[in-house]
C-alpha cells in the first residue's frame, strides 16, 4: 500500500513536473508577459483604449529594438469594467494564471485601490498609471513596497491650479467665485482641496454659489441658470468629458461665458476637439497637449500617436507610455523582473521624457512621480486649443505638498 | 437648504423668468420621451424599458444626418422617421411575440435591446462622447425678457414640444385613429372583435412612441452630449413622469413632466443638495396618496 501510494504520488509529481517545466522554461526564454488591466467597456472605455494605445507604442518600440532583457514583451489585457472587485480579481488572475511577471494598472482610482491590496499580497512589481488620488501613495498605510504611481497626483494639480488662479484673480480683481462640480467623491473632495489652497494664496475670495450636478446628468440648464443668477465674477468647475462638453454647449446657449470668467483643469483633447463652438478665454489646465512642454520631443510623440491611431492622445495615453518607460528602465537596471529588485531600481529613478517640464521625470521615494508637465493657459477655438501656457512652479508644489502631508499625518 | 435664495429668486422677475424657462425646457423634452412611453403602456400594457434607446438612437441619427446634409431640420425629421421605423420593427419582431406573457419576458427583451444597441452605437460611432454643436441659425445671443435670460433655441424647442402635445391631445380626442387607440387602451380584444386591425394599430402606437423619442433625442442633441448608454438617465426620469402623471395618460405626462422640470428649475436654488431627492419624494407622495397618478384611472 505504502509503496504504491508513494509511487503514485511520484508519478503524478513527475508528470506535473514534466508538463510544467518546459512551459516555465519556454516562458522564461521567450516572451516577457506584462499584465495590463483597465476599463475597456462601458461609457468610460476611453480610459482603457487610450491607455492601451500609449502602452502599445512603447512596447512596439522596445520589441523592435530586441525586447527587454532579450525577451519580447507580450501585453496581456484584461477588462475590469470599472468594478473594483473585478479589478482585484483580474490582477490576481494576470499574475497567478496568465503568467504575467509585471503589472500595469490602468484602472481609475476605485480599481487602483483594490489592485493595490492584491499587489501587497503577491509582491509583484506594479505601476498604477491612471489613479490621481493622492492617498494611494502618499498615505504610508496604503503605500505598498512594490507598487508605484506614474500619473498626475491630485494634490499637485490642486496646488498648481490654485496658485495660477489666485494670480489670475488678482490680475482681474476677482473675488466672487462660483463652483460647479460633479456630485460624487472626486467632485466634492477635489473642489474642497482646490479651495483650501486657493484661500491660502488669496484670502479674500468668496464662494457665492455652488452647484453639484449628477455625473452624466443630461441637462444642466437649471445649473447654468442658477450660476448666472448668482452673478459670480468667475466660475471654477471640475466637470469633465461628456459632462463638460454638455456644460459648454448649454452654457453657450445662455451666453454664460461672456457673463463670467471660467476656469477648469479638465480640458483635454477629447473635450477640446469635440466641442464645436469652444469659447475663447477659458482658463484651462493642460492634461496633455502637444504644445506644452513646447519641445520637439513632445510634439513628435503627439504627432506619431495621432498618425498611428488617427486620434488625439489623452492624458491617460502619456501616463501609460511613461509607465512603460519607467518599467523598461527599472527592469534593465535590476536585470530582473523580481518585484523587490524592480522596486529598488524604481525608487529615485529619473528618466528622460517628453512629458517632463524640464525633459525629465523623477520617481520619488514615496513611489509617485514628480516633475511632469503642469501648465495653465487660455482656450482658443482652433488648434492648439490652449495658448499662453504658464508652467507651474514645482518648488512651490513640493513645499505645499509637504505641508499638506503633515496635516494629513502622512509624515 | 437655502430658502433665502429661493425667496429672493421668487421675488425677482429675472430669476423667475430664467428658472421657469429652464424648467420648461427640461420638462418639455422629458414630456416627448414620456409621452411615447405612456402611450405604449396605455394601449399595449407593455412597460417599454427600451424607450431610452429610441431617444439615444434619435440623437445619433440626427448627429450623422446633420454631418452629411448640414440641415438641422432634415436631421430632426430623419431622427423621428428612423425611430418610427425602428419602433415598428421592434414591436413586430420582438415585442409582438411576448404580448400577454410574463412581464419578466418583456423586461428581458427590452433590456437585451438596450445592451445590444449601446454596443451597436459604440461600434458605429465609437465609445467616446460626441457633441453635435448648435445649428448656425441658433448661434445668436439669448433674449432678455424682464431681465431673465431666454435662449431662442430653447424658446423654439418649447414651442415645438407644445405643438406636439396639443396635436397628440387633439389627435387622441378628435380623430378616428385617436378614438380607436383610446378604445384599445380600455379593451383591445373588443376593438379587434369589432373588425379593426389591432396588429396595425399596435405597430402605429410604437411608431408614434418611437418618433417622439427620436424627435426628443434630435432636439436635445445640439446641447447635450451623445454617448452610448445616454438613454438610461432619461428613461428613469421618464418613468418618474409616467408614475406621477398616471401610466397611460398623455395629459398626465405633460403636467408631470412640467412639474419635474420646474422642481429642477427652482429646486436647484432652494434645495441644491436635494434636487433629485425632491423629484423622487414627489413620486413617493403620489404613490402613497394617489397611486394611479394625477391623471390615471383607478383600475378595478
Amino acid at each position: 500500500m505504502r509503496t504504491r501510494g508513494i509511487g503514485r504520488r511520484s508519478i503524478l509529481g513527475g508528470t506535473a513536473g514534466l508538463l510544467a517545466a518546459p512551459w516555465v522554461a519556454r516562458a522564461q526564454a521567450k516572451t516577457l508577459r506584462i499584465g495590463m488591466q483597465s476599463i475597456f467597456s462601458g461609457p468610460i472605455a476611453l480610459v482603457g483604449t487610450s491607455s492601451r494605445a500609449g502602452v502599445q507604442m512603447e512596447v512596439e518600440r522596445i520589441n523592435s529594438a530586441g525586447g527587454l532583457l532579450g525577451r519580447q514583451i507580450e501585453i496581456v489585457y484584461r477588462d475590469s469594467k470599472g468594478q473594483p472587485q473585478e479589478a482585484a480579481r483580474v490582477a490576481r488572475e494576470l499574475v497567478n494564471s496568465a503568467g504575467c511577471e509585471l503589472l500595469l494598472d490602468a484602472e481609475a482610482s476605485s480599481g487602483a485601490f483594490a489592485v493595490q491590496e492584491v499587489v501587497r499580497d503577491l509582491g509583484v512589481a506594479c505601476i498604477h498609471c491612471n489613479s490621481e488620488t493622492s492617498s494611494l501613495t502618499a498615505d504610508p498605510k496604503i503605500r505598498v513596497p512594490t507598487a508605484f504611481r506614474v500619473a498626475r497626483q491630485g494634490v499637485h494639480d490642486a496646488i498648481a491650479g490654485s496658485a495660477y488662479l489666485a494670480e489670475f484673480a488678482n490680475a482681474n480683481k476677482i473675488t466672487k467665485w462660483a463652483t460647479c462640480s460633479p456630485d460624487y467623491a472626486y467632485g466634492r473632495d477635489t473642489t474642497a482641496q482646490y479651495l483650501q489652497f486657493f484661500k491660502k494664496f488669496k484670502s479674500d475670495i468668496e464662494v457665492v454659489t455652488e452647484a453639484w450636478p449628477k455625473l452624466g446628468q443630461p441637462d444642466l440648464t437649471e445649473v447654468i441658470t442658477k450660476l448666472i443668477q448668482a452673478k459670480p465674477q468667475a466660475l471654477f468647475t471640475l466637470l469633465y468629458a461628456g459632462d463638460l462638453s454638455a456644460f459648454v454647449n448649454q452654457g453657450n446657449v445662455y451666453a454664460l461665458f461672456s457673463q463670467m470668467k471660467v476656469a477648469c483643469p479638465n480640458f483635454d483633447y477629447p473635450v477640446l476637439t469635440t466641442i464645436k463652438n469652444l469659447p475663447a478665454g477659458i482658463q484651462a489646465a493642460t492634461r496633455y497637449i502637444e504644445t506644452f512642454p513646447d519641445t520637439a520631443a513632445n510634439k513628435a510623440w503627439g504627432e506619431s500617436y495621432r498618425k498611428k491611431y488617427n486620434e488625439f492622445p489623452t492624458n491617460w495615453s502619456w501616463e501609460n507610455s511613461l509607465a512603460v518607460q519607467f518599467m523598461e528602465a527599472a527592469v534593465k537596471k535590476a536585470n530582473s523582473t523580481d518585484g523587490k529588485a524592480v522596486a529598488a531600481a524604481l525608487v529615485g529613478m529619473k528618466v528622460n521624457s517628453p512629458f517632463g517640464v524640464d525633459g525629465t521625470i523623477t520617481m520619488r521615494d514615496d513611489h509617485t512621480t514628480i516633475g511632469y508637465a503642469i501648465g495653465w493657459g487660455q482656450t482658443v477655438p482652433q488648434p492648439p486649443y490652449i495658448t499662453s501656457v504658464k508652467p507651474a512652479d514645482w518648488g512651490k508644489i513640493l513645499e505645499l505638498e509637504t505641508e499638506w502631508k503633515k496635516q494629513q499625518h502622512y509624515i | 437648504m437655502d430658502l433665502d435664495a429661493l425667496g429672493h429668486c421668487l421675488a425677482t422677475a429675472a430669476c423667475v423668468v430664467t428658472q421657469t424657462t429652464s424648467g420648461l425646457i427640461v420638462g418639455m423634452l422629458l414630456f416627448l420621451v414620456a409621452a411615447g412611453l405612456t402611450l405604449i403602456f396605455g394601449v399595449l400594457k407593455v412597460v417599454n424599458f427600451a424607450h431610452g434607446t429610441f431617444y439615444m438612437l434619435g440623437g445619433y441619427v440626427a448627429f450623422t444626418t446633420l454631418a452629411v446634409t448640414s440641415s438641422y431640420t432634415l436631421a430632426v425629421l430623419a431622427a423621428a422617421a428612423a425611430m418610427a421605423l425602428f419602433g415598428v420593427l421592434f414591436e413586430r419582431l420582438l415585442i409582438a411575440r411576448v404580448y400577454g406573457s410574463n412581464v419578466l419576458m418583456q423586461l428581458l427583451i427590452c433590456y437585451a435591446v438596450v445592451l445590444i444597441f449601446d454596443d451597436v452605437v459604440k461600434i458605429v460611432w465609437g465609445p467616446d462622447f460626441h457633441a453635435m454643436g448648435m445649428p448656425p441659425a441658433f448661434q445668436v445671443p439669448p433674449l432678455f425678457i424682464a431681465g431673465g435670460v431666454v435662449p431662442p433655441f430653447y424658446a423654439v424647442l418649447i414651442g415645438i414640444a407644445a405643438v406636439i402635445a396639443l396635436a397628440l391631445g387633439l389627435g387622441l380626442a378628435m380623430t378616428r385613429l385617436g378614438k380607436t387607440v383610446r378604445a384599445a387602451a380600455i379593451n383591445a380584444p373588443m376593438v379587434g372583435v369589432l373588425g379593426i386591425n389591432t396588429t396595425l394599430l399596435f405597430a402605429v402606437v410604437f411608431a408614434v412612441g418611437g418618433a417622439l423619442a427620436g424627435l426628443a433625442g434630435a432636439l436635445a442633441a445640439p446641447v447635450r452630449s451623445l454617448s452610448p448608454g445616454m438613454g438610461f438617465s432619461i428613461l428613469i426620469e421618464s418613468f418618474i413622469v409616467t408614475v406621477i402623471g398616471g401610466m397611460g395618460s398623455i395629459a398626465g405626462a405633460l403636467v408631470a413632466a412640467l412639474v419635474v422640470g420646474l422642481l429642477r428649475g427652482f429646486g436647484t436654488i432652494g434645495f441644491p443638495n436635494f434636487t433629485d431627492g425632491m423629484i423622487y419624494a414627489a413620486m413617493i407622495l403620489i404613490l402613497v396618496f394617489r397611486p394611479q397618478g394625477l391623471f390615471g384611472r383607478r383600475t378595478a
